[in-house]
């Protein structure tokens, strides 16, 4: 995989580092748009301030990583899809509140063991690790919270939180494709891990763990690579269109 | 947003910095006792304000009523005697 070269401003930053930074940059960007949309839509007012909290964080995240590659405005706004380097398990669509908090389950739990293997390390993502894990143990939180509840709970809830735990699941086997430039990360580690959190609470939510591939020919996800999702394309357009409509504006 | 929670009412206290009481902030909903936790550090900790969150079901808290105004408060209005203000404090006592 190489690095798109930025639209303007050469970096010092090396490229297999820049590369990583784009990778784990466009994960955080692309969820933190995701969890935006809820304001205004969530199911409770309290519940819309800690998806937007979460979104926030990401977006920190994502813009000290874009900040390594790039100009971070001319990398979020200027960018086609097929420059986007994050899993497709983030571009995936909001769906009902069962569908985000799996999206967030399994997104959480990888950056929780990801960030805390970064700041292990002594690297480029040291600082930026070490910082995020924290947000991200809240973020984990959140979601085995939630996906207790939801599993645990009405006939309803139950129905609707393992029909997403389910449908996501073939998103997740991409995740432990290595990432170039974090050559410090023992992947087939993090993936256990990984799969012995993620068991652990599915199942304390009284939900199965879904079966099948999560990594076959079709379904493993090729985000990583600039290949992604059809829905991806429709936010970005949204996400990009002020910006490129009016370029440079300022509040 | 929908008209649909049936969530139990819960009041928030955060303590600011250690050394001082909690002191109530607000009110939330939330299912249970964690997750009003977890709404209440997104709620009233989120730009730094709190070393220390406690919150407490609405319903648990005994309230003086307004109809009880004036038995309950209104005798202490003209016993300024109860204030320690008839005192000379002797020069170097510390502490008061």
């Amino acid at each position: 995989m190489t690095a798109p070269t930025s639209p303007t401003s050469p970096t010092t930053t090396a490229p297999a580092t820049a590369a990583a930074a784009l990778a784990l940059g466009d994960d955080a960007l692309v969820l933190s748009h995701h969890l935006g949309e809820w304001a205004g839509h969530a199911p409770v007012l309290e519940e819309e301030v800690a998806l937007a909290n979460i979104a926030l964080d990401l977006l920190g995240q994502a813009r000290i990583l874009l900040s390594l590659v790039g100009d971070e405005d001319e990398l979020a706004y200027l960018r086609e899809e097929r420059a986007f380097r994050n899993l497709q398990l983030v571009e995936q669509p909001n769906g009902d509140f069962a569908h985000t908090i799996a999206r967030q389950l399994y997104f959480s739990t990888y950056q929780a063991f990801l960030y805390e293997e970064l700041a292990r390390t002594d690297g480029p993502f040291t600082a930026l690790a070490a910082k995020a894990v924290k947000e991200v143990a809240y973020h984990r939180d959140h979601a085995e919270q939630w996906t207790l509840r939801l599993g645990d709970g009405t006939e309803e809830s139950h129905h609707r939180m393992q029909r997403a735990v389910d449908q996501l699941w073939r998103f997740t086997g991409e995740m432990f494709q290595p990432v170039d430039g974090a050559h410090d990360i023992d992947w087939p580690s993090l993936q256990e891990s990984w799969h012995s959190s993620v068991t652990e609470v599915i199942r304390g939510a009284t939900l199965t763990l879904p079966e099948g591939p999560r990594a076959d020919a079709w379904a493993a996800g090729a985000g990583r690579q600039g290949l992604h999702t059809e829905s991806f394309g429709r936010m970005l357009a949204e996400m990009q269109h002020l910006h490129r409509s009016h370029p440079g504006a300022t509040w | 947003m929908t008209e649909s929670t049936d969530w139990p009412l819960w009041e928030v206290f955060v303590r600011s910095r250690r050394g001082v009481s909690h002191t109530h902030a607000g009110s939330l909903h939330a299912p249970d006792a964690q997750m009003a936790l977890r709404n209440a550090r997104d709620l009233y900790t989120r730009r730094n304000e709190g070393v220390s969150l406690w919150v407490v079901p609405s319903t648990a808290i005994t309230a003086s009523s307004p109809d009880e105004k004036d038995s309950f408060f209104e005798p202490s209005g003209d016993k300024p005697y109860r204030h320690p203000t008839f005192y000379e404090i002797p020069e170097g006592v510390k502490h008061l």
